[in-house]
């Protein structure tokens, strides 16, 4: 008997369709699979953005054909002001959940994980399948909130108690919307723990022969950390949600006060906390965002190096600051709740971590540019979007600065000024991480090329529209533009309808530029230029097996790594790079050993 | 700057780095030169080790949050009632800690009938069996100790404190049931002969934690309900 789990491709390639393109153990598979369900869910969350958009333009437009999605929603196509309510909810919860947790993490690490470290397969691989299709269960349990009587759930991708803890009483979509929406997360985040549990113990225990873990890649280092953060964040969420689940179905009393009179009716709960909810759920919230951008940082850094030719200017350095900014994450969510009612003192103690978690970000930033500066770029379509990424998280990082004063905070909460700060700090920043990777990558997951041409047409008028939409957004919110309305009927607010005009125009037509990317994903899938093994000249495992990777990821041989991933700008066997596993042994002057 | 290659009889190595840069751009981890390749640990502990414990950090996450909750709803709440523990709890943990002395017991059987020692006597599972059964008979304890509570009138939403009695007592009977399934798949590997000792060992420090998690269970409960 031997000590060692046996890994998952001790035996022979799966046959059959089921066991191959379905209920995959092949990591791989589940990468791919994980990417189809955060395109699936993108598509659908900006459809619900265009669709809020053109409310928030045109409130008494008829929207031609919303009245099959909801005929109470939208009764003669023009949406009611619950249902816009509604339709923002699924719309955050679409996006952040099933695009920005699912394609930087789950997918691109699901499918890269294991191969850059060295492995055939992650250590559990039936729990991986599992985590894929527990998420694929969560985001129909999500979507099927659509169908129900009332419709999905109005209270916001936060779900702030009491409004949702009470039932239907709070509204359309407050009593089987809640407790749909709260069973979807609460699945979620069983799929969410098991790929935390893989990629850990992938990154610990399955790396190949050389490969001590200051030589991963920093995309690698980007999923360690991430999944460590989900592990202890999802875990948290989960039973905040059964709680929220039992005060619905149950009858208790964990985030509903006593002495609520809704709709004049006195309720029947007492004693809870709503602050409770608060606290539970910004807990997970705040390492959530990071869950959401930390990837896409390792993304950025790795696919740069590939272009500029040469190392970052300090690899540990930004280990260290990804590091940071996880371990701080868990401090500053209280930033979240300045204006909630908590203590004065508690708004110090969380700005205080808030504006010490920009030092690691801007470092990060820094190295990025630094690194820059002098660089030989390669402009392919992979390095624009890693710079259009880098762009989009300054951009949204200064906003952060203000956000995190609590003084300006009373002044800027639920206005636009926040919503422009994550859309362009996490949302967008991800997308072009996700975009970047997806350019980069493409070539190993398929074995052919992508269209380098529409990728840059694709970039410029993503990149441009992107700025159009959410620059925008900071004006509106210093002119105190309040966020989560379906209308603005006060004077105040009346100057501003133009340029909520100006936005939705924006909105729709970045959004149709994306079916350039549609259309290049999809053609490229098919009738794309075969790939050579290593388009881009990089270094890292991924790209000294073939495109796409055999069903072992190695053709039964692992390799041996002799090298860091860093390895640009040297004169090696094959180019200006020496890969990690070519035995050239190579020693640079004024080096460490 | 300049570059060596290793081993001799190469050609020089160029830099081909843009002269204008600073710095060393932060290279590290060089082989060193004319050595063997840098001494990097062989030994990875086996996955399921490392995992068990990463999963029992999230675990412990869940619980905290509960903890946290259970806090926060009893600070200051005017309706939390005091909830006197079903006495059978006692007896429960007593037996969830003998189903810890019996794997500890199984475990040193299993490791001799895999290390080839003649077994003395009788099936080295049977004390896996023995744990399994205590793991069974605790549940239903739970189950008993639901009874007795809701005898005296006090169900999941009578008030806050028996809400948390209920909700932590459930959690960790859930917990505890995947226990059960995980030292039932170790029983039937062992029947197999196919039982590896990072698997049951694995389960045995899950169990464990189930035991010492129990036990906190029972004293926060004690203290604050």
């Amino acid at each position: 008997m031997h000590d060692m789990s046996a890994p998952a491709h001790a035996a022979q390639a799966p046959t059959g369709f089921l066991s191959k393109h379905v209920f995959s153990l092949d990591h791989k598979v589940i990468g791919k699979q994980y990417y189809g369900l955060a395109l699936l869910a993108a598509i659908i969350g900006m459809f619900l953005s265009w669709v809020m958009r053109i409310h928030l333009g045109w409130t008494s437009f008829a929207i031609p054909g919303l009245h099959f999605l909801s005929k109470n929603g939208a009764p003669g196509d023009v949406m009611t002001p619950e249902y816009y309510l509604q339709l923002m909810t699924m719309h955050g919860t679409i996006m952040v959940f099933f695009v920005l947790t699912t394609a930087p993490f789950a997918a691109f690490g699901n499918f890269f994980l294991p191969i850059q470290v060295g492995a055939e397969d992650m250590p559990f691989p039936h729990f991986n399948m599992m985590s894929f299709w527990i998420t694929f269960v969560s985001f129909v349990v999500m979507v099927s909130s659509f169908f129900v009587a009332d419709g999905p759930t109005l209270g916001g991708w936060t779900q702030y108690a009491p409004l949702s803890a009470m039932g239907s009483v709070t509204g359309p979509g407050q009593g089987l919307g809640v407790v749909l929406w709260a069973s979807s997360i609460a699945i979620f985040c069983i799929g969410q723990l098991l790929g935390s549990l893989n990629f850990i113990t992938t990154t610990l225990d399955m790396r190949t022969k050389g490969m001590s873990l200051w030589r991963m890649p920093l995309t690698t280092w980007a999923w360690f950390i991430t999944s460590i953060m989900g592990l202890t964040a999802f875990a948290v969420l989960m039973p905040a949600c059964i709680l929220l689940i039992l005060d619905h179905v149950a009858g208790t009393s964990f985030f509903v006060p006593s002495n609520l009179v809704v709709n004049d009716q006195l309720q029947p709960h007492s004693g809870g906390s709503t602050l409770l909810w608060q606290h539970l759920f910004w807990f997970f919230g705040h390492p959530e965002v990071y869950i959401a951008i930390v990837p896409a940082m390792g993304i950025v850094s790795h696919i740069l190096m590939a272009n500029i030719r040469r190392p970052l200017l300090s690899h540990r350095i930004l280990v260290y600051s990804m590091g940071a900014v996880a371990v701080l994450s868990y401090m500053v969510y209280g930033h979240h709740m300045f204006v909630s009612g908590m203590n004065p003192i508690s708004s110090i103690a969380f700005s205080f971590p808030t504006l010490i978690i920009t030092i690691p970000a801007t470092i990060i930033v820094l190295i990025w540019l630094g690194s820059l500066y002098g660089a030989r770029m390669r402009l392919n379509t992979a390095c624009l979007f890693s710079l259009g990424m880098i762009s989009m998280f300054i951009t949204g990082g200064i906003s952060g600065f203000f956000l995190a004063q609590p003084s300006l905070d009373i002044m800027l909460h639920a206005t636009y000024f926040v919503v422009g700060h994550f859309h362009f700090v996490m949302a967008v920043s991800a997308m072009f991480g996700i975009f970047a990777g997806t350019y980069f990558w493409f070539p190993k997951m398929y074995g052919r090329m992508m269209n380098d041409t529409l990728g840059k047409i694709h970039f410029w008028l993503t990149f441009v529209g992107a700025y159009c939409i959410f620059m925008p957004f900071h004006y509106l919110g210093l002119a105190s533009n309040v966020r989560r309305y379906q209308a603005f009927v006060d004077d105040y607010l009346q100057p501003l309808i133009p340029v909520h005009r100006f936005i939705t125009v924006a909105a729709i037509a970045t959004g149709l530029v994306q079916l350039i990317f549609l259309y290049n994903l999809i053609h490229s899938r098919f009738w794309g230029k075969p790939a050579p093994d290593n388009p881009w000249e990089a270094t890292s495992l991924e790209w000294s097996t073939s495109s796409p990777p055999p069903f072992d990821n190695f053709g039964g041989k692992l390799p041996v790594v002799y090298h860091d991933p860093y390895q640009y700008g040297i004169e090696g066997s094959t180019g200006d790079y020496v890969m990690q596993t070519d035995p050239q042994q190579i020693q640079t002057q004024g080096d460490e050993a | 700057m300049a570059t060596t290659i290793h081993p001799p009889g190469a050609k020089e190595i160029r830099d081909l780095r843009p002269s204008n840069t600073s710095g060393n751009g932060g290279r590290r981890d060089r082989v060193p030169a004319g050595s063997e390749l840098r001494a990097v640990q062989e030994y990875a502990p086996p996955p399921a080790s490392t995992g068990v414990w990463v999963f029992v950090a999230g675990v412990s996450m869940t619980f905290a949050a509960l903890t946290s909750a259970l806090v926060v709803r009893k600070g200051g709440a005017l309706d939390w009632r005091h909830v006197t523990l079903p006495s059978i709890l006692y007896l429960n943990t007593l037996v969830l800690l003998a189903s810890s002395v019996t794997l500890e017991i199984s475990r040193c059987h299993v490791a001799a009938f895999m290390g080839g020692v003649k077994a003395t006597t009788g099936n080295p599972a049977r004390w896996l069996y023995a744990t399994l059964s205590l793991g069974m008979l605790f549940l239903a304890g739970q189950y008993i100790a639901w009874r007795q509570l809701s005898a005296q009138g006090l169900y999941l939403a009578t008030n806050p404190s028996s809400s948390f009695f209920y909700v932590f007592t459930a959690a960790h009977a859930l917990h505890l049931l995947g226990g059960l399934f995980a030292m039932g798949r170790v029983i039937r590997k062992l029947n197999e002969h196919v039982l590896s000792r990072a698997t049951l060992d694995a389960t045995a420090h899950y169990w464990h934690f189930m035991d010492v998690l129990w036990i906190y269970l029972l004293v926060l409960l004690w203290m604050k309900l």
